[in-house]
C-alpha cells in the first residue's frame, strides 16, 4: 500500500540512537573524518637546512602553527630518511609486531601533520588498536575519574575523590561551578584523594592564574586545561598563540605541576575555521604542536567535540587515529571517552573499545564516578551507575581498563573517612562547618540532591579567605595530624615531597602507593607481541576478576537437600499394563540431591501438580525415576516405554519436561516444554493433562507456553550448575526405579 | 656521585641525596614531622631550577628534546616571580604586545638568566610579526 510507513521504521526511531544527528560530509565546513579535499598532500623540502615547503605551503605563507612546527616540532636529521618511506611502508611498521616502539616514534620525529594524518588514515579499526598498544608510552593502562558536583559539596567531593581513588584511579579531576569554589574543591579533592590512596594526583581545572595559585600551594598536582587547535584563526580565537601555550605549559612545570595538554577531532569545524580539511589533518597539526611545545602529554580523543565527529562517516576511526599519532609521537595519552558521545548505550560503547581493548595511558580523560547529573564538566559518558558494568567488560575481555573492584563496606568506609576527614580540615583552617550530616550522606547518598544545602556565600568568601591567607598542602596535611588522621597528613606530604624531586614531569608518570613514580622512563611500554608487555595476569587479574556481585558456583550449586524425603523407591520399575496409565519419569536427582527447580518450585508440589492434571483428565500416574541418564529426551522416553499406554511425561531436576510416546525416536517427543524458568504449578498441572489426553486418545492442543529470550542469560550458570549434578547422580546401565511419594509429601 | 640522567631516575627514588628545597632542606627532610617541627614551610617545598635542569636531562637521555627544551625553559622560569609569569603569558597572546614590548620581555628574561625563554619570546615576536598578531 502505497505511503503507509512501516511500523518497524517507526520503531527504531524512537531509540535513543536516533536523538542524535548524523550527517552527510561537508568537507568546505571541515565535516569530514579524514582525507578531506583540502588535506595537503604530505611535504617537506629543507634547503641549506631550512624548511622551504611543509605540507603543501611555501615558507612566506607558513601559518603560526606551521612557523612553530618548523622551530621545534621536526628533527631535520630525521626527516629526510622518515619523510622519504612510502605512506604504506610506515604503516606496516606501525603494525608489524617486530618494529619496537623506539624505532617508530625515531621516525616520528621526522614525520610532518600531513604524512602522520595519512600514515594512520591506511590502518583499519583493529589495525589501529594494534598500533595503539604497541605506541602507548607506559607500560601499564590506567584511568582518569572526575570528582565535582552541583552543590560544591567538599564532604561529597572529598569521598567520591576517595572512592576513586580506592578503585584505582591514578589521576582526578575536579573543576568549579563557582570560580571562587576553587581552593575548598581543590582540598577536599586533596583530601579524599590521598584518604583513599596515597599517590593519587588531582588537578583543579580553573582559569591559568588561580590554577597556578593553587599549584603553588601544593593543593594540586595537575593541570590539562591548555587546549591548542589547528588553524590558525581558530587558535588565535582561543586566545592563544603555540608560542603562548608552550610558555604556559614551562610556566606550570617551574612550579611543579605536570601538564597535558588538549587537543580533539572537531573543535575547528565547531568553531567555524576548519579550512576545508579534514578533523584528521587538523588533529595531526594539533598533536604535532603539542609535541613541539614539550608536553609529555595531551588529553585527545575528540574530547568535548566527540558527537560532532560521531557524526561524520568514519568518526570513530578518526578519533582512535588521533589517538594513535599522539601515542605515536610519544606522548601520554588521556584518550577521551569523557564527554557523552551518544545517548545509545551500544553505539558509544562500540567506540569506548578502541580505547579499551589496546588500554591508553588513561583510558577516560574522565570517568564520573560520581552520578551524571552532578557531572560539572558536562562528561558522564561512563558514570557511577556504570561501574559494575566496566568492571564486567575488563573481566569478560581480560583486559585491565584501569579501575578495580572494591566491596560496599570498604567504598562506604573510605567515604565515611574522607568525608571525616575533611570536616576536621575545615574546621581547624575555619572554614564553614562540615555538619555530621553531610559526612553521612556523603558517605551512603546517592547524589547530591541528598545532600545538605549549605551556605554557598559563607562558602565562597570562606574560600577567598584562604586564598589570601594562602593556605597551602602544609596547612591541610598539618590539619589533619592535630585531629588525628596522621596517615593522610603523611601521605599529603609525600604529594609535597613528590613536587620537590619533580620526577613526575616526566612523560605518562603516574605515583604508586609508596610513592614511587612510574613513568615512560622508568616503566616504559616494551611490547613486542606475545609474551611481552603489559599483560593482565596474576595478582592483578585476579583483582579484576573477582567483582562484589560475583557468586559463588559451589554455594550456587550446593542447592538444599534437606527437609523430608519427597519420594521413596519402592523396588525396580517394570512395564506396565494398565493402557490409561501415564508414567512420570523423573531425573536422577529429582527430589533427592535437587529438591526444587530452577523457577524455585518445590519438586514435591511439581509432581503433586502433575499427578493431579493427570488424574483430573482421567488417567492413572506412576512415578518411576530414570538413573540411567539425566538427558530430559531419555528419561521421557525410557518412561515411555514403562507406560501401559505408551505415554510418559519426563521431567528433569531443573524442570525441563516432555511428553513421549514409545514408538518414537528418543530424540522426537509429542511436546517439548524447553522454558522451565517460567514455569509455574499450574503449567506442570496442564503438561499432566495432556499427557493423560495421549493416553487416552484425545484430541490434544499443546499447552500454551511463553517465551523469554532473556532467560538463558539470566539463567543458564544455574542451568548448568543444576544440570551438573543431575548428570553427577547418573549410574550408567542402571535400570529405572519405581518411586511412591513420601507420606509427609502427600498433602 | 655524580648524576648520570639515564639512570639515576626516578630522582626521589634513586637519587635523593641530589634533591633539596630552594632553600636547602634536603628532599629526605620533606617530612611531616619537619613539618610539626616548622622546619619546612609551604613556599619552600618545590623543584629547585636545578633539580628542574635534571628533569630536562633525563628527559633528554630518554630521547625527549621538545620535553627537555621545555622544562629547561621550566628550571629558567623557577625564578620569576608569580606575576610576572603570567605578565609574560598574557604578553604572548596574540594581539598583546608590540615588537618592541615582547623584546622588552626578552630582555628581562635575559637579565633573570633565563636565556632560553628570551630566544623564545624573541621568536615569537619574530612569528607574530609575519602573521600579523602583534598589537596595534
Amino acid at each position: 500500500m502505497p505511503g503507509r510507513s512501516s511500523d518497524r521504521f517507526a520503531s527504531r526511531a524512537e531509540k535513543e540512537l536516533r536523538r542524535e544527528l548524523l550527517v552527510s560530509p561537508v568537507p568546505e565546513l571541515g565535516l569530514v573524518a579524514a582525507n578531506g579535499p583540502n588535506d595537503p598532500d604530505p611535504e617537506l623540502v629543507v634547503e641549506g637546512g631550512v624548511v622551504t615547503r611543509l605540507d603543501g605551503r611555501a615558507a612566506a605563507e607558513f601559518d603560526v602553527i606551521d612557523r612553530f612546527l618548523v622551530a621545534h616540532g621536526l628533527d631535520l636529521g630525521i626527516a629526510v630518511e622518515a619523510m622519504g618511506r612510502s605512506d604504506l611502508a610506515i604503516a606496516r611498521m606501525l603494525v608489524d609486531v617486530d618494529v619496537p616502539r623506539e624505532e617508530l616514534v625515531r621516525l616520528a620525529r621526522g614525520l610532518t601533520p600531513a604524512k602522520l594524518a595519512r600514515v594512520v588514515g591506511l590502518l583499519d579499526p583493529v589495525e589501529l588498536m594494534f598500533a595503539l598498544k604497541k605506541l602507548r608510552a607506559r607500560r601499564a593502562p590506567g584511568n582518569q575519574a572526575h570528582v565535582t558536583n552541583l552543590k560544591e559539596s567538599p564532604a561529597l567531593l572529598a569521598a567520591d575523590a576517595a572512592e576513586a581513588s580506592a578503585r584505582g584511579f591514578a589521576e582526578l579531576e575536579t573543576t568549579v561551578g563557582v570560580a571562587r569554589y576553587a581552593p575548598l574543591n581543590a582540598i577536599a579533592l586533596l583530601v579524599g584523594s590521598q584518604t583513599g590512596r596515597p599517590g593519587v594526583m588531582t588537578q583543579c581545572a580553573v582559569e591559568e592564574r588561580r590554577n597556578l595559585e593553587l599549584a603553588i600551594r601544593g593543593l594540586v598536582t595537575y593541570a590539562e586545561t591548555l587546549s591548542v587547535y589547528g588553524t590558525e584563526p581558530v587558535f588565535v580565537d582561543g586566545d592563544d598563540t603555540p608560542w603562548s601555550k608552550a610558555f604556559l605549559g614551562a610556566a606550570y612545570a617551574s612550579r611543579g605541576v605536570k601538564v597535558r595538554f588538549t587537543s580533539g577531532t572537531g573543535s575547528e569545524a565547531l568553531m567555524g575555521y576548519a579550512q576545508g580539511m579534514s578533523m584528521l589533518y587538523l588533529e595531526a597539526r594539533c598533536i604535532s604542536v603539542v609535541r613541539a611545545a614539550g608536553a609529555q602529554g595531551v588529553q585527545n580523543g575528540s574530547i568535548s567535540c566527540v558527537a560532532l565527529v560521531l557524526s561524520v562517516p568514519g568518526g570513530t576511526r578518526a578519533i582512535l587515529a588521533e589517538n594513535v599519532i599522539a601515542a605515536w609521537l610519544d606522548l601520554e595519552v588521556a584518550s577521551g571517552n569523557d564527554a557523552i558521545s551518544s545517548h545509545s548505550a551500544i553505539r558509544k560503547t562500540a567506540k569506548l573499545m578502541g580505547q579499551f581493548l589496546p588500554g591508553t595511558d588513561f583510558v577516560t580523560s574522565g570517568y564520573s564516578v560520581m552520578p551524571r547529573r552532578d557531572n560539572t564538566f558536562g562528561g558522564g559518558n561512563y558514570d557511577a551507575d556504570d561501574l559494575d558494568e566496566w568492571l564486567t567488560i575488563q573481566r569478560d575481555w581480560q583486559v585491565d581498563a584501569g579501575i578495580e573492584p572494591v566491596a560496599e563496606d570498604e567504598v562506604t568506609r573510605v567515604r565515611d573517612r574522607a568525608a571525616r576527614a575533611i570536616q576536621a580540615v575545615f574546621d581547624e583552617l575555619g572554614l564553614p562547618p562540615v555538619s555530621d550530616a553531610e559526612v553521612e550522606a556523603a558517605t551512603y547518598g546517592y547524589d547530591s540532591d541528598d545532600m545538605p544545602d549549605r551556605d554557598r556565600a559563607a562558602d565562597v568568601e570562606a574560600a577567598d579567605r584562604a586564598l589570601e591567607r594562602q593556605v597551602s598542602g602544609l596547612d591541610v596535611a598539618l590539619a589533619l595530624d592535630r585531629r588525628g588522621f596522621a596517615d593522610i597528613a603523611e601521605a599529603i606530604v609525600d604529594m609535597q615531597r613528590q613536587r620537590v624531586s619533580a620526577d613526575y614531569l616526566q612523560t605518562s608518570a603516574v605515583i604508586d602507593p609508596d610513592g614511587l613514580v612510574r613513568s615512560a622512563v622508568n616503566d616504559p611500554n616494551e611490547y613486542l607481541g606475545p609474551g611481552t608487555g603489559y599483560r593482565l595476569e596474576g595478582a592483578r587479574w585476579e583483582l579484576l576478576q573477582a567483582l562484589p556481585h560475583v557468586a559463588d558456583a559451589r554455594q550456587l550449586g550446593a542447592g538444599d537437600q534437606g527437609g523430608a524425603p519427597v519420594v521413596a523407591a519402592v523396588g525396580q520399575a517394570s512395564r506396565g499394563d494398565d493402557p490409561l496409565e501415564v508414567v512420570i519419569a523423573v531425573g536422577p536427582a529429582f527430589a533427592d540431591g535437587i529438591r526444587e527447580t530452577i523457577s524455585g518450585l518445590g519438586h514435591r508440589d511439581v509432581l503433586a501438580a502433575i499427578v493431579d492434571g493427570v488424574q483430573d483428565a482421567g488417567a492413572a500416574a506412576r512415578i518411576v525415576r530414570v538413573r540411567r541418564s539425566a538427558d530430559v529426551a531419555f528419561i521421557a522416553h525410557d518412561g515411555a516405554r514403562l507406560s501401559g499406554s505408551g505415554i510418559a511425561l519426563g521431567i528433569q531436576s531443573k524442570g525441563t519436561a516432555v511428553i513421549h510416546r514409545a514408538d518414537l525416536q528418543p530424540l522426537d517427543n509429542l511436546e517439548l516444554f524447553g522454558m522451565s524458568p517460567l514455569y509455574t504449578l499450574d503449567s506442570y498441572r496442564a503438561m499432566g493433562r495432556n499427557a493423560a489426553g495421549y493416553a487416552l486418545g484425545k484430541r490434544v492442543g499443546p499447552v500454551p507456553t511463553e517465551l523469554d529470550n532473556f532467560a538463558r542469560a539470566k539463567l543458564i550458570v544455574r542451568t548448568t550448575l543444576l544440570h551438573a549434578r543431575e548428570t553427577q547422580a547418573v549410574v550408567p546401565g542402571a535400570a529405572p526405579v519405581e518411586l511412591a511419594l513420601a507420606r509427609s509429601a502427600v498433602s | 656521585m655524580a648524576f648520570d640522567p639515564a639512570t639515576d631516575y626516578p630522582l626521589g627514588a634513586r637519587r635523593p641525596d641530589l634533591v633539596e628545597t630552594p632553600s636547602g632542606v634536603p628532599l629526605e627532610e620533606v617530612t611531616l614531622a619537619a613539618a610539626r617541627a616548622g622546619t619546612l614551610t609551604a613556599a619552600d617545598v618545590r623543584a629547585t631550577p636545578v633539580t628542574l635542569r635534571r628533569q630536562a636531562a633525563v628527559a633528554r637521555a630518554a630521547g625527549r628534546a621538545q620535553l627537555a627544551d621545555n622544562l629547561e625553559r621550566a628550571a629558567e622560569l623557577a625564578s620569576v616571580p608569580d606575576d610576572e609569569l603570567l605578565e609574560i603569558y598574557t604578553a604572548l597572546r596574540p594581539g598583546r604586545s608590540s615588537a618592541a614590548q615582547l623584546e622588552e620581555r626578552a630582555a628581562r628574561l635575559d637579565e633573570l638568566d633565563a636565556a632560553k625563554t628570551a630566544a623564545f619570546v624573541r621568536e615569537a615576536a619574530a612569528a607574530y610579526r609575519e602573521r600579523g598578531l602583534l598589537a596595534g
